[in-house]
């Protein structure tokens, strides 16, 4: 594929991954989180940021790992390992960082970079990558999607759960129990951007 | 002798009902939710999970005072990676249109929450036979629950039993449910056995009180 094709396939990845292919609301990966911090805005949108990030970053890495490291040593197998030995590394590497260069960004981070490492939408996002090939510029589009994606859900989320916060649910149904089903309802709105696009 | 019965029969009922890791602990979903439109593939799926965490919560136990305390938790990831491992080329091998179907799914059961909780709470301290007991239990407590709303899922949107049409609901006089095998639906279906469960667990704590 020439260049110019390549960019408009990323852009498509990039708007499929955050609308009509929503890796928390149509692939389920990222839940724990998900519902473990929704519950008010504030951390939601610490969270979703830092995933922006290291989705984005690990996504590219892991690509140039497989593809320059693991395949012409003919080591496939051994993708599991790699993928979450680069990505607990690099959140070490960005905690330090950040910890280091910018103490009040790390206290509105720092919690939140540990979770990461055991968040399962960055290595599913980084197995989806490789199990339908894409090339390195599309991978951009698709990191940078599934991220946003994420991010949009959570925070969608947390503003709904806050309103909920005084509302009268039945005992089973608290906590977890409702969350799922405003996810059933998010991801049903979701499957309404399918329309969007058709004929790409 | 009789001590360690009862221990284990503790584990047991905790890892089954108790404390059950979906609709108690409502950890490590991620990894299952997606696949379990399908009977079969659930199966295929809960059985990887069995092994993966009985297997490495035992492993954990037995090499807990080999490991360093600050590497604990990349010790604990790198032994289930080693068993998802197995498990991949095992189905790679014998099974690939089960693999193709499964996707990522399978790899992702390292990072499942669950697998790592258990570890982690249980395993990291306890010695291996019991560890096991414990890793194993609550991956069967975990399965159950999810071939119910396999079976659901499957039964609803497809009038279908692993793959066999069912009577009444493959009829024509049932009209298919196509959102329970689209994603919005496994998201009902948890909340409603979430529901179910943590009310019936409820009514039998009201009880005990």
């Amino acid at each position: 594929m020439s260049l110019t094709s390549q960019m408009s396939y990323a852009l498509v990845v990039f708007v499929s991954a955050v609308f009509t292919q929503n890796i928390l609301l149509s692939n389920f990966l990222g839940m724990c989180p998900f519902i473990g911090v929704s519950r008010e805005i504030k951390a939601a949108f610490g969270l979703g940021l830092a995933v922006i990030f290291v989705l984005t970053v690990t996504c590219l890495l892991n690509w140039l790992a497989y593809h320059y490291v693991l395949v012409p040593l003919g080591l496939h197998f051994f993708r599991f390992i790699l993928f979450i030995i680069i990505i607990a590394a690099f959140v070490q590497f960005v905690e330090m960082a950040i910890d280091r260069f910018s103490p009040p960004l790390y206290q509105r981070l720092g919690v939140f970079l540990p979770l990461i490492t055991v968040n399962c939408a960055i290595l599913g996002a980084c197995l989806f990558m490789i199990i339908r090939d894409y090339s390195f510029i599309v991978t951009i589009g698709y990191g940078l999607g599934s991220g946003i994606g994420w991010f949009l859900a959570i925070m969608a989320m947390a503003g709904i759960r806050q309103r909920l916060a005084n509302e009268r649910i039945p005992r089973g149904l608290q906590g977890p129990g409702i969350t799922l089903i405003i996810a059933g309802l998010m991801a049903l709105a979701f499957i309404g951007f399918a329309g969007v696009l058709q004929g790409s | 002798m009789k001590s360690i019965g009862s221990e284990n029969k503790k584990l047991i009922v905790e890892g089954l009902w108790n404390n059950n890791p979906i609709f108690k602990q409502v950890l490590g979903i991620c990894s299952t939710l997606a696949v379990t439109n399908l009977v079969l593939n659930t199966a295929v799926m809960c059985a990887a999970l069995v092994f993966t965490l009985s297997l490495s919560a035992a492993t954990v136990s037995i090499l807990r005072s080999l490991t360093p305390r600050n590497v604990r938790m990349m010790v604990e990831t790198l032994i289930i990676a080693f068993y998802v491992i197995i498990v991949d080329i095992v189905l790679k091998a014998y099974w690939p249109q089960m693999s193709s179907n499964l996707g990522p799914y399978v790899g992702l059961v390292i990072t499942n929450c669950i697998v790592m909780g258990r570890c982690e709470a249980y395993g990291n301290s306890n010695p291996p036979g019991r560890a096991f007991v414990d890793g194993l239990f609550n991956a069967l407590g975990y399965s159950f629950i999810l071939l119910i709303i396999a079976i659901f899922r499957e039964l609803l949107g497809m009038g279908t039993f692993l793959g066999v049409s069912m009577p009444y609901f493959g009829g024509a006089y049932w009209d298919k449910w196509i959102i329970m095998v689209m994603p919005p639906g496994a998201f009902f279906m948890l909340a409603v056995v979430v529901w179910v469960f943590k009310s019936i667990q409820g009514v039998k704590e009201d009880k005990a009180k």
